[in-house]
């Protein structure tokens, strides 16, 4: 057994060097120290971002993206296919959990510094993998086609409309005409079907990429201690050592899927009726409730602007703001930590947390 | 760097300078004759504007004292509202704020939007929370045992 193992192996580097693969693997290592936990959120992402790939083919079997089938073929799926509650549930509380461990990774490499340089372009590709994320999320919502994700993509589809010049260019765009219709769904799969995953794929490959070549970031309190002389440099081999334990952690997960899908199945609600009045508490996904609770919140104008557009130019430039944050906190290169973008962490994570609070309230 | 430093005649640069030029705007004359049609495809055709000016919203009978539905008007959602002394009001049930379907509170007496919790009084003047802009009021004729919608010429 293990000799046609080597023979194998040998066949496989004589063609393209599978040598360099196994050498890479024995000398890749993963820093040890009191923050190595939070290096393990990256690797769950991707594995929950796996089994989304695995039960979306799976749901894709069923699936019929019109608006006259698309509710009839998810009720179809849970209640007539053989574990098509199952396959369904997961897929749609995976999503939930993947938008969580997306955050929770998001933020420690925020507050870890870990974007500093030469990592700019592992927070920007990191970034643009959470927006794509966010995207999945709202398009997957609409698929089923019922009452609730009706109307939460009628009001998310119009925010864009308030864009300035192109708003309403990209309104059409997005809903396939200027109303939410059958035309929004068909659109709706292609970008969570076809589109999204294909630029994930892409970003993903250069996220992961970036993460071999430049290795796991050492937080600054850290390399400081070590600077001192007052913690001595420690580490484990990623393999098989981390990858073990990251194994640990998919298959808690797999499991907690299970259960969470078999104890609280994912509800189908009502076929949406663009002629019915929007139910009474509809409510976006939770990861959208703090720009939801914002909006309650904001009359309807301020000063001569109406306030929509200066709600959506605010989320806009703190979008833009974070995305670029690597630049704007450059001093963190230098190793030194700079109170406000520390603080600015803090006021973001107590804004959305505070905000979604309230809308669940 | 002079031409003549690299062996070339005099005069070869503004040639070679045109050829540049010219390969280049094909080029982009290429590209923009694919990204046209393209372009044009993504942005959907215009649909056919509903050229109804009026629609039966209801029956006479339908509707108790104090309450509202919605009906279709066109492409759009319509509601027809029965105040508490029998008379109708009509408007478009587009909530003005983020486009959400409103709905008649019979508790409030007001039209209602559950989305952002915008309200309306019973002439669709945005009275309270997110709206901007009043809704847009239609005229309601009584003909037979059908109530007529429709829209102010």
């Amino acid at each position: 057994m293990a000799e046609l193992y080597h023979r194998i192996l040998k066949w496989l580097d004589e063609r393209f060097g599978a040598g360099a693969v196994e050498d890479f693997l024995r000398h890749k290592t993963v820093p040890l120290h009191r923050y190595t936990i939070w290096y393990y959120f990256g690797g769950m992402t991707l594995f929950l971002f796996v089994i989304q790939v695995l039960t979306g083919i799976l749901l894709l079997l069923y699936y019929r993206p019109t608006a006259n089938d698309a509710f009839e073929s998810v009720q179809y799926i849970v209640t007539q296919v053989r574990f098509g509650w199952l396959i369904r549930s997961v897929h749609s509380w995976s999503a939930n959990l993947m938008v969580f461990t997306a955050f929770v990774h998001m933020f420690s490499v925020y507050f870890l510094k870990a974007y500093r340089k030469p990592r700019e372009l592992t927070w920007i590709s990191g970034m643009l993998l959470l927006f794509i994320v966010l995207g999945f999320g709202f398009s997957g919502y609409l698929l089923p086609w019922n009452t609730l994700a009706f109307f939460a993509t009628k009001v998310g589809t119009d925010m864009a409309g308030f864009v300035p010049i192109v708003g309403k260019w990209i309104l059409v765009f997005l809903r396939g005409g200027p109303e939410v219709t059958g035309a929004t769904l068909t659109r709706f799969f292609g970008f969570h079907v076809a589109v999204l995953p294909g630029l994930a794929t892409l970003l993903l490959a250069m996220h992961l990429l970036l993460v071999q070549q430049l290795g796991m970031s050492v937080p600054p309190s850290v390399e400081r201690s070590i600077a001192e002389g007052r913690a001595q440099p420690r580490s484990m081999p990623f393999f098989p050592n981390f990858l073990l334990r990251d194994i640990i952690g998919w298959y808690v997960a797999l499991g907690t899927l299970g259960a969470l899908a078999a104890i609280f199945p994912w509800e189908l609600g009502t076929k949406a009726d663009a002629f019915a009045p929007a139910p009474a508490g509809i409510h976006p996904e939770w990861y959208f409730l703090f720009m939801f609770q914002t909006l309650k919140y904001l009359p309807a104008k301020i000063g001569f602007i109406d306030s929509e557009l200066l709600g959506l130019m605010a989320f806009g430039l703190a979008g833009l703001v974070w995305l670029v944050v690597p630049f704007l906190d450059y001093k963190a290169g230098f190793g030194r930590v700079t109170r406000f973008f520390t603080g600015l962490g803090v006021f973001a994570l107590g804004y959305m947390v505070v905000m979604s609070a309230l809308a669940l309230r | 760097m002079d031409p003549a430093d690299r062996g070339q005649p005099e005069g070869a640069q503004p040639s070679r300078r045109w050829i540049s030029l010219l390969l280049g705007s094909g080029v982009l004359a290429s590209i923009a004759s694919f990204l046209y049609p393209a372009i044009r495809y993504i942005i959907p055709p215009p649909l056919a504007e509903s050229s109804s000016r009026s629609v039966v919203a209801a029956k006479v009978g339908d509707l108790k004292n104090n309450s509202g539905v919605v009906f279709k008007f066109g492409s759009e959602p319509g509601i027809l509202v029965r105040l508490a002394d029998g008379q109708y009001r009509a408007f478009t049930a587009v909530c003005t704020h983020l486009s959400c379907t409103v709905q008649y509170r019979a508790d409030l007496r007001e039209i209602w939007c559950p989305c952002h919790n915008g309200l309306y009084d019973l002439a669709g003047r945005n009275v309270s929370g997110p709206p901007p802009r009043p809704l847009q009021a239609y005229e309601v004729h009584i003909q037979g045992e059908d109530i007529v919608v429709s829209r102010s010429a």
